[in-house]
């Protein structure tokens, strides 16, 4: 009832060309902007901001980066989290030590891991599938091994570097939502212009070469430039994403962050949060980093609030019980979607437009 | 100059030994991909689980018994999958398999620590890991038998895919899940049987790589150590699995031992992805892949 | 119907978070929140600190509590990963009061916390692991407490200990030291000292990295073997990586006895896998092993007999267990020096770091305490944050780990230099952020 559209009313290529074409779209959007910048700063807790919200749009970013390159030019990447580690140590140096300012080290972040990135993204011109997936790996496990040997990248022995503290134009931010503001509006627009992208003659040739490579280059579309363009991108979006993990979330660069797992994680970002949409790269972050946390905070709800499980179980099967629960969490919202949360809401929105006449 | 070329053969034919251990672990991927056309990311966790249970029962069980029980579990693990994952899952994209059995390597290495504890365990295949000094050169015990079970297990399963109805008909489930079903051939029985055959492989692995480091959850990451060998390979060749092992395997090892010392180190890891990367750009479906031919 | 089914789940998962309140603070009670990790590769260690912590806690509240205020704890699975301990940190250090003390119990977390603690002024507790050079503390360092002993210290040890069986310091020139370490920055903390050291007293120091997880150390080891041809070999690995050094070792014929681990690989749990290879491995180690010290006896009655134990009662005694415990003393000392100086009420974090600076458990103290010869005296200042340094050696012989010697000191001045050196980088670094 609420999505009710009985037909098509188009009249101009305004808005047939509209970002969000239904109406609810637009207001929901807008809700969700008005609900992240004036609602959450001002009630969330020091707790929720920090350790939910700052970190959820960190990794919605780095999920957003790979999904452009995964789902939309439909080339595979296990190397996210080197390339997100590339960006934290290049924006760290940039900012401590030659004094960039912080939007300008976050950009440059994202220019060297473009640079980075679009060189792994070479070998993609001749291999495919999980042949390419598994030699990004090299590009994971290089990236490591050079930032920790490389004296002047990871500075000393402890391969951490602290970012000092954060300051633009005489702001000093240093309270959670500042932070949390940095982030976020750094976010929307990446996300927005990643949505935009994807409708322009970038994002369209992108779309041809995941459908059909071979198609695409009949019809004269460069594989060369494409591919690697979409590994620039998409590395641009780890990098800058990596930079926010320093600056706004961790405080410091450090590569145990920035370990191969989470490589996987982001991938599996992609994959249940939905191949090919903006919004499943949100969904799919919320997915793979905030779900543990809810596991835990259920659990331990319940052994207050019901029974004390503790109990009734080893400590030793509690803690690996999370982990059950979250694989078989993975494959239970695969199996009830396999194109993702995404496509879940699309579902529920197809639905919902005919109700009550689904005819 | 003599030193050095003896310490090359040194690092070449340990290497060679190592890279078949490797190999065991790449079959179980193998098996599956090229039945199935998964990338079964929990192979590791499936390793781990066999050998954590091997171990476990070992304790109080005479080893045969445990064999036969982890044998049965792998097979009641292979069913369950294909039930619960994979029959959902049908004809949806490679990837969305894919990270279902990101899903599944969670579960099990829970199951596994939650139910046999997080300890560490020595196990015992009642073969001696004795070292025996040929000409100068250290060869152990149990890397030779490692060498033999792998090769013994590529012959058998050559044999089980070329000349059997069960493994021809798995060949064809893995070129066409739809051209399979439509000639009938139940595809589901065939996932099952796959998947129990890569738990058994699974149980091979885990046994030696086991009686060889110990049995911990790190042995998951062992298929980080197949990855390379697969694809250098080829996904879907059983020979590739074995000859991808013994290059990547004595690659590495020169390239630790004689590259390293030059570099700074530690470049064990990263080495044998450049090495399959570099084939790749050559072969782009490994050694021994198939390769696919695209219609337009 | 998916659909449907998709909703239960959802509200099965985030029911029970929306009836939880937030807990109320009790007078009289303090909360110590547990960072633990008891999944992932790393399991064996985090449940065995673990379960050794929670039972120390156990048994102080069955006598009524540190000056009669009960302890409260409670774990966080990190899974041994700096984003969950961050998480948990967060979660926890607001939680029933707030947290007063945390142990990170993970070289990446420690790393993640310092500065995030010191902001919040609560102390981090890192016993042998964590930054060496915090054990400067003074206004660099204000709230990380590397105690009783630091790998620095524990290096010099090391070489002191291959110099006696040597047959003296003079005796270490023109031998050969290989450095087997897992190439992360945990792995390379000893480099700088090692080469000072190496410099001083003319031995060879060999550096053989192994990239993690590091199961196959077949190169490493015929270099170190074939090559270099080390006299003694240190084994700074952590996990599975501790274990394949022994196997490879006893490929290559390389005697056992002069391998010597760090404490993170001197546990049970690093050398049963590795069986009959490992008998004759000695490592390090800063506190007692086994079940004969009245502290570990104490548990055994009090909480074991009566079916209250967080672990199986086999893992008593053992290694981690006993290190749990030693963290669980050194906590509970701290909030003791906390309630005598500031009233027996629940303290903050900066009463505590107080207290850590100011601990001193002599001789006496460790026999109230039931822990003579479980673990070194402890003297801290403010600008002392380790407090001693003592390490001990001790020897696998097949069956359980037995002592070899008394304590070792460290090397003072060797160690003071290095520290000194470090902490003021670190010192320049902090001064060019501000």
């Amino acid at each position: 009832m609420f999505y009710r559209e009985t037909g098509v009313f188009k009249t101009t290529y305004a808005t047939d060309m509209e970002l969000f074409p239904l109406p609810l779209d637009k207001i929901g959007f807008a809700v969700c902007i008005l609900f992240a910048f004036l609602i959450v700063p001002f009630f969330a807790s020091h707790y929720l901001l920090v350790s939910i919200f700052i970190p959820f749009l960190v990794f919605s970013l780095a999920a957003l980066g790979l999904n452009i390159l995964t789902g939309y030019a439909g080339q595979l990447s296990l190397g996210h989290a080197g390339f997100m580690a590339v960006g934290a140590y290049a924006t760290v140096v940039m900012y401590n030590r030659y004094d960039v300012p912080l939007p300008l080290a976050l950009l440059g972040a994202g220019a060297i891991t473009a640079v980075v990135g679009s060189t792994f993204g070479l070998p993609s011109l001749r291999i495919k599938g999980f042949y390419l997936a598994v030699s990004t790996l090299a590009a994971q496990l290089i990236i490591e091994w050079v930032i920790t040997h490389v004296k002047w990248i990871s500075g000393g022995v402890y391969s951490t570097v602290d970012i000092r503290a954060l300051e633009f134009m005489g702001w000093k931010i240093d309270t959670a939502p500042e932070k949390y503001y940095v982030a976020l509006v750094i976010v929307v627009v990446m996300a927005l212009f990643a949505k935009n992208l994807m409708r322009s003659r970038i994002g369209r040739a992108w779309m041809s070469i995941r459908d059909m490579d071979v198609a695409s280059e009949i019809i004269g579309i460069s594989q060369f430039k494409y591919k690697v363009l979409a590994f620039a991108v998409s590395s641009f979006y780890a990098g800058v994403a990596g930079g926010l993990v320093v600056a706004v979330y961790y405080g410091s660069a450090n590569i145990e962050e920035f370990h191969l797992m989470l490589s996987f994680e982001i991938l599996g970002m992609v994959i249940i949060g939905g191949m090919g949409s903006i919004l499943g790269s949100f969904l799919g972050a919320a997915f793979m980093t905030l779900l543990p946390i809810f596991i835990d905070l259920s659990i331990s709800s319940i052994s207050h609030n019901i029974v004390d499980l503790s109990k009734v179980f080893t400590p030793d099967l509690m803690a690996n019980a999370k982990n059950m629960i979250f694989g078989a969490l993975i494959i239970f919202f695969l199996a009830v979607e396999p194109l993702g949360l995404a496509r879940l809401w699309n579902t529920i929105k197809d639905y919902l437009r005919l109700w009550p006449f689904p005819y | 100059m003599w030193d050095t070329a003896f310490f090359a053969l040194e690092l070449t034919i340990s290497g060679l030994l190592v890279g078949l251990m490797y190999s065991l672990v790449a079959l179980g991927f193998v098996l599956i991909y090229k039945a199935s056309g998964v990338f079964n990311f929990a192979q590791g966790d499936m390793t781990f689980l066999a050998a954590l249970g091997l171990a476990a029962l070992s304790v109080k069980l005479p080893l045969w018994v445990g064999v036969i029980i982890i044998i049965g579990v792998m097979v009641a693990l292979a069913m369950a999958i294909e039930r619960i994952v994979l029959k959902p899952l049908v004809a949806r994209p490679p990837l969305v398999l894919f990270m279902a059995t990101i899903g599944i390597a969670f579960f099990l290495q829970g199951l596994a620590q939650g139910v046999w504890g997080t300890q560490p365990r020595g196990l015992n295949l009642g073969v001696a890991d004795e070292t025996y000094e040929i000409a100068g050169i250290f060869v152990s015990s149990l890397d030779i038998l490692g060498a033999i079970v792998a090769g013994v297990l590529v012959v058998v399963l050559v044999w089980f895919f070329q000349k059997t109805k069960t493994g021809r008909a798995l060949r064809a489930v893995s070129d066409d899940h739809e051209a399979a079903l439509s000639v009938g051939i139940p595809l589901r029985k065939a996932w099952g049987i796959t998947w129990a055959i890569a738990g058994i492989v699974a149980i091979v692995a885990g046994a030696l790589w086991g009686t060889r480091v110990g049995v911990q959850a790190s042995l998951a990451l062992l298929a980080l150590k197949a990855l390379p060998v697969l694809i250098l390979g080829g996904i879907d060749s059983i020979p590739g699995a074995i000859i991808g092992g013994l290059i990547i395997g004595a690659t590495e090892n020169l390239a630790e031992g004689l590259l390293g010392p030059m570099v700074g180190g530690g470049i064990k890891n990263f080495f044998p992805y450049l090495l399959a990367l570099i084939v790749l750009g050559v072969r782009p479906y490994g050694l021994f892949g198939r390769e696919i031919i695209e219609r337009v | 119907m998916k659909l449907r089914w998709a909703l239960v789940i959802s509200l099965v998962i985030a029911g029970p978070m929306l009836m939880a309140g937030p807990a109320a603070a009790q007078e009289k009670e303090q909360w110590l929140p547990l960072l633990c990790y008891r999944t992932g590769p790393y399991a064996p260690g985090g449940s065995g600190l673990c379960g050794g912590f929670e039972d120390y806690i156990d048994l102080i509240n069955l006598k009524g509590g540190v000056e009669g205020i009960k302890l409260k704890w409670e774990e966080c699975e990190t899974a041994y990963s700096p984003p969950r301990g961050v998480e948990c940190y967060e979660r926890t250090k607001q939680e029933h009061g707030g947290a007063c003390v945390h142990h990170p119990r993970a070289t990446g977390i420690t790393y993640a916390l310092t500065e995030r603690a010191t902001a919040d002024k609560i102390p981090l507790m890192t016993l042998g692991y964590g930054r060496a050079d915090a054990q400067a503390g003074g206004d660099i360092f204000p709230y990380v407490f590397p105690l009783v002993t630091t790998y620095w210290s524990q290096v010099t040890g090391k070489i002191k200990y291959i110099a006696q069986r040597e047959g003296g310091l003079e005796e270490l020139k023109g031998k050969k030291i290989a450095l087997l370490y897992i190439d992360v920055a945990y792995g390379q903390e000893t480099i700088p000292v090692l080469k000072t050291l190496a410099a001083k007293y003319g031995f060879e120091l060999g550096l053989f990295p192994v990239p993690p997880p590091g199961l196959e150390q077949s190169a490493q080891w015929l270099d170190i073997k074939r090559r270099f041809k080390a006299d003694w070999v240190i084994n700074r690995n952590w996990g599975i990586s501790c274990t394949v050094p022994l196997k490879e070792a006893a490929r290559v014929g390389f005697p056992r006895d002069h391998i010597i681990g760090v404490w993170w690989c001197g546990s049970e749990e690093d050398v049963v896998p590795a069986g009959p290879a490992a008998k004759g491995y000695i490592s390090t180690n800063f506190h007692g092993v086994g079940q004969n010290f009245p502290v570990i006896q104490e548990i055994l009655d009090q909480i074991y007999m009566k079916g209250k134990g967080n672990l199986p009662v086999t893992r008593v005694g053992t290694v981690y267990y006993n290190r749990g415990v030693i963290e669980g003393i050194m906590t509970v000392e701290a909030l003791r020096t906390a309630y005598k100086e500031f009233g027996a009420k629940p303290v903050t974090g900066e009463q505590v770091k107080w207290a850590l600076e100011h601990l001193n458990i002599d001789a006496a103290r460790l026999k109230e305490i039931g822990a003579q010869g479980f673990m070194p005296p402890i003297k801290t200042s403010p600008t002392d944050h380790e407090g001693g340094g003592w390490v001990r050696f001790q020897q696998w012989d097949g069956t359980k780990w037995v002592p070899i010697g008394d304590w070792v000191t460290p090397m003072k001045e060797v160690v003071a230099e290095q520290v000194k050196k470090s902490a003021a980088e670190y010192a320049a670094k902090k001064k060019e952020e501000k």
